[in-house]
């Protein structure tokens, strides 16, 4: 089950959208394809986003897996804790391991992006 | 994954819940639940893992005992039965076209087990440079299963099926024994790891059976299943060298610090003289390990720079579990080679310094 309040991404990303700002982590499929989450790379703040574009990059002892923007802003935090402590990303990746928060440009980021039950047919669907 | 081969351990492994990968044309697991749980578990009590993809080629005839003198790099005549030692198979130019372990059966008998990817490579030129030795030449990889048991508490574990002795059986010592009354198994004390444990060459009809006794006496010693990810984490940490990543065709064994299975004084063998002229002149470039100065993980492929200009490639890079950093190899030129040197990774057209450190990464204890 994923969380019902949440938008998702065919990248196995997640936002969670409070007006014109969202959060934005990596799913618990994400983490679990992903295995054992060794380093996490994650953008400076103030650096603009388009949708698409890689802003940083998560990696396990096996795999490099890059993060895409899921939608156009501008990033007003990120997550350090996340560089010391990049398990949490397996422990805990809707909730203490977001990666970033986003000032969202467009008024309606939701567009393209997918609700809770057309991510988890995406996930069925795609593996 | 159509098309891609399976080992006899297969279906035990689905049953376990192991997650598969394409690895050359095997369909290999790679984890089951954790790659840095198994890791962890391999060094400090007992690791449980599926290699049959290796293959097993056999050297049988009066003329075998010349044949793999000529052939491999390693001293044959240092072998007694019940033995068995590294070596590589070297082209005529130093190129090496595989690293293996030779176990002697007898002096005019030996079986040689080789990286999965090159076994035919292997097999092939066995035959062709074996041809005017008196001697016949199999490639009996379909016949076995290998199952490497590792880790300090492998003898333990093995110890409960037999009345074997496993403190008489030193490192590369090897001996033909009966597990649970019936299951005839090739125990060797040999390994990819660093720890204590023993390679299982084993018939493929009882491949299961044998992995299913280990995993039940292993209950008891906290043994677990573990994939090709720890495989890889565990082999970096020791610097063994990875066929196709750390060494190939194009690298020597003189630089690729394998000079020591590289015995010039035991009479002719293929690649002997480049390799005696490489010794005499000396090195361009060295495998070296190093450690990051600053954030990234070095991965294989990976640019390595100094002053911004290219000087090398990493050959192995991983997250290490055991030291909590990442760790890397690579070639570099003589001037860098040096325990100190700094060089630059590129990871994602950055460049990260790093810094040439003394190997292996990983040291017991």
């Amino acid at each position: 089950m994923v969380p019902e309040s949440l938008f998702y991404t065919k990248e196995h990303e997640w936002l969670k959208i409070d007006g014109d700002v969202a959060l934005v982590g990596i799913t618990d499929h994400a983490q679990e394809q992903l295995g054992d989450v060794v380093f996490v790379e994650l953008p400076a703040p103030g650096t603009q986003l388009s949708t698409g574009d890689t802003f940083g990059s998560v990696e396990s002892v096996k795999a490099v897996s890059d993060l895409f923007a899921p939608a156009d802003g501008e990033v007003l935090e990120v997550n350090s804790t996340l560089e010391d402590q990049p398990e949490l990303l397996n422990a805990s990746p809707y909730d203490q391991a977001w990666l970033i928060k986003v000032k969202l440009s467009n008024t309606d980021a939701t567009e393209g992006l997918l609700s809770a039950q057309a991510y988890e047919e995406f996930c069925a669907t795609n593996g | 994954m159509s098309g891609l081969k399976r080992t006899p351990l297969y279906d035990v492994q689905k049953e376990r819940n192991a997650r598969f990968v394409g690895f050359g044309e095997w369909e290999l697991p790679v984890q089951y639940q954790s790659v840095l749980a198994e890791h962890n578990a391999v060094r400090e009590n007992a690791g449980l893992f599926d290699v049959s993809h290796m293959g097993e080629i056999v050297i049988e005839g009066p003329g075998a005992f010349d044949a793999c003198q000529y052939i491999l790099t390693n001293d044959v005549s240092k072998l007694v039965d019940g033995k068995a030692q590294y070596t590589l198979m070297c082209q005529a130019d130093g190129g090496i076209i595989d690293d293996l372990i030779i176990y002697r059966q007898a002096d005019d008998s030996y079986f040689l087990c080789v990286n999965a990817s090159r076994s035919d490579i292997d097999f092939a030129h066995l035959v062709e440079q074996a041809g005017r030795f008196d001697c016949t030449v199999n490639n009996v990889s379909a016949d076995y299963a290998q199952l490497a048991l590792q880790g300090p508490k492998s003898f333990d574990i093995l110890g409960q099926l037999t009345d074997f002795d496993f403190s008489a059986l030193k490192p590369f010592s090897w001996a033909d024994i009966v597990l649970c009354g019936d299951l005839s198994v090739r125990v060797a004390a040999t390994g990819y790891t660093g720890e204590q444990g023993v390679e299982l060459y084993v018939s493929a009809n009882i491949a299961e059976s044998v992995w299913r006794a280990l995993e039940e006496c292993g209950q008891a010693h906290e043994l677990s299943l573990c994939g090709l990810g720890a495989r890889d984490t565990l082999r970096l940490e020791m610097c063994y060298a990875l066929y196709g990543n750390d060494i190939d065709d194009k690298h020597n064994p003189l630089e690729a610090n394998l000079g020591w299975v590289v015995k010039l004084k035991k009479g002719d063998f293929l690649g002997r003289q480049v390799l005696a002229d490489v010794k005499e002149t000396g090195l361009e470039r060295k495998l070296v390990g190093f450690k990051m100065l600053d954030r990234g993980i070095p991965r294989h492929g990976y640019e390595i720079q100094a002053g911004g200009d290219a000087i090398g490639v990493v050959t192995s890079g991983s997250h290490s579990p055991s030291l909590g950093e990442p760790i890397g190899l690579g070639y570099v030129p003589m001037e860098f080679a040096q325990t100190g040197s700094i060089i630059d990774v590129m990871i994602r057209n950055k460049a990260v310094g790093a810094k040439v450190v003394d190997t292996p990464f990983y040291k017991k204890g």
